[in-house]
């Protein structure tokens, strides 16, 4: 999907300076946690995220993710859009919440980039 | 160039600088039409359109020995047309109130005339204010989209030679060595080093999916030293042309307890970190799960080292390897 549609279906509004012509996410993720992010997001995906700080963005920059959106009408601070400048990676807010902006991208046909892991947190 | 938005990222600052760079750089003279046709100044006007149209032209220079005596535009020709004078000669109706650049100016200068004034091409003169060149706003374009190529070419040489670093260096065993030291609680710049690591990995050659592995084992290493240690660590990572040695080391506290903290969402980590996304006790098992060895080894004394190693030739990684 190319992120202007993606902009467009979550009523967001674009955050970082490069232009979004003819870019594009294969699918998405949504998660706060940002090793849940690292263990089972797939490259070429956007992830949305009530987290705002530079984490987010090295996270992006580690895990291949081409771009990010804050839900619940989140601003980050100036140095998380600093970095996703430096780092060429999207920054893209919408007051949808979480669920809500996962819903509508999903009903848009966006698929899930989350690749199901056998490690759970019940063995702890 | 300069950007539209107030806010000029670092990124676009780097883009902008580079082009103005060149614009201070260039010199009119590497840029500007050379040999440009001239007409005289007792040409008669008819001669003049018909060179323009023959010569596919819409302006040139009049001179006079080598000296510039002033230009002649299509304007001036359509001037000489409405008054249906193109028996005229060429000074009567060419353009003396002339802007001139030297040959030796930096491109910038023609740029910043070209704003001022609404002159498309500006005549070049040397030292002896002979006529040498023209410059129009496409030679500049042409100018600067080539130097722009040049760099390209010489940052693409750069990534040759990176990327045949190891074929090139003869030793029985080389390797590159990357150290990168860790603060305690510097949350701001947390990940920088797996940045790093994983743009140089790049560089050299490695494909995406292992550079993207390592980043991920790098950067849960990295935010372990920042989160869990007393005074931070030191980040090493080896590189040779079949494997990948990372290490992250620092001295203290210790984990008590290596095969608990190994166990998926066990976590000591405080809610502030926890409110950053990290500390959900899945890092330990997120390298394990990038890397094709990982040996943890801890003590109160002596601190904590984390190997992981990564093979190069392998394509599928077996995830439950533990060194």
């Amino acid at each position: 999907m190319e992120i202007n549609e993606l902009v467009k279906i979550i009523d967001g509004e674009i955050l970082t300076d490069a232009s979004l012509n003819g870019r594009e996410v294969a699918g998405a993720m949504g998660a706060d946690l940002m090793s849940d992010v690292l263990a089972s997001i797939q490259p070429e995906a956007a992830l949305l995220t009530g987290l705002c700080n530079p984490q987010v963005v090295r996270t992006a920059q580690i895990a291949d993710i081409r771009a990010i959106i804050f839900v619940r009408g989140k601003h980050p601070a100036q140095e998380t859009i600093l970095l996703a400048n430096e780092e060429d990676i999207p920054l893209i807010t919408t007051r949808h919440g979480l669920f809500e902006a996962c819903g509508l991208l999903y009903a848009a046909g966006l698929i899930s980039l989350e690749v199901k892991t056998e490690e759970d947190c019940s063995s702890s | 160039m300069a950007a539209k938005s107030p806010l000029i990222s670092d990124e676009n600052a780097e883009n902008i600088t580079r082009v103005e760079e060149l614009a201070y750089e260039l010199r009119i003279r590497e840029v500007m039409t050379k040999n440009v046709f001239c007409l005289e100044p007792d040409t008669v006007m008819e001669v003049a359109l018909d060179t323009f149209q023959m010569e596919r032209i819409s302006g040139a220079p009049v001179t006079s020995g080598g000296k510039l005596l002033g230009i002649l535009s299509i304007e001036d020709l359509i001037h000489a047309l409405r008054e249906s004078n193109l028996t005229a000669s060429v000074r009567e109706y060419m353009t003396t109130d002339l802007v001139v650049i030297r040959e030796f100016d930096p491109v910038v200068e023609a740029l910043k005339t070209f704003y001022q004034t609404n002159f498309g091409r500006l005549p070049v003169l040397n030292e002896s204010d002979e006529l040498v060149g023209i410059i129009t706003k496409g030679d500049i374009t042409n100018g600067l989209l080539n130097a722009l190529q040049r760099d390209y070419q010489a940052e693409e040489l750069i990534r040759y030679r990176a990327s045949h670093l190891f074929e090139d260096i003869v030793s029985a065993r080389t390797s590159l060595i990357l150290r990168y030291s860790i603060k305690k609680g510097d949350f701001v710049h947390g990940g920088n080093a797996s940045s790093n690591i994983k743009r140089a990995l790049l560089r050299l050659g490695a494909s995406p999916q292992i550079a993207r592995r390592c980043g991920i084992a790098i950067y849960e290493a990295e935010m372990n030293l920042i989160i869990h240690t007393n005074h931070g660590g030191t980040i090493r990572a080896e590189i040779e042309p079949h494997k990948i040695t990372m290490e992250a080391y620092d001295d203290g506290p210790g984990i008590e307890d290596v095969e608990l903290a190994m166990k998926p969402g066990y976590s000591t980590a405080t809610n502030e970190v926890r409110e950053m996304g990290f500390g959900a006790g899945m890092g330990l098992v997120n390298i394990k799960r990038c890397v094709d060895e990982m040996k943890l080894i801890s003590s109160k004394e002596r601190g904590t080292n984390l190997f992981m190693i990564l093979y190069l030739e392998s394509t599928d990684h077996n995830p439950n390897t533990i060194g």
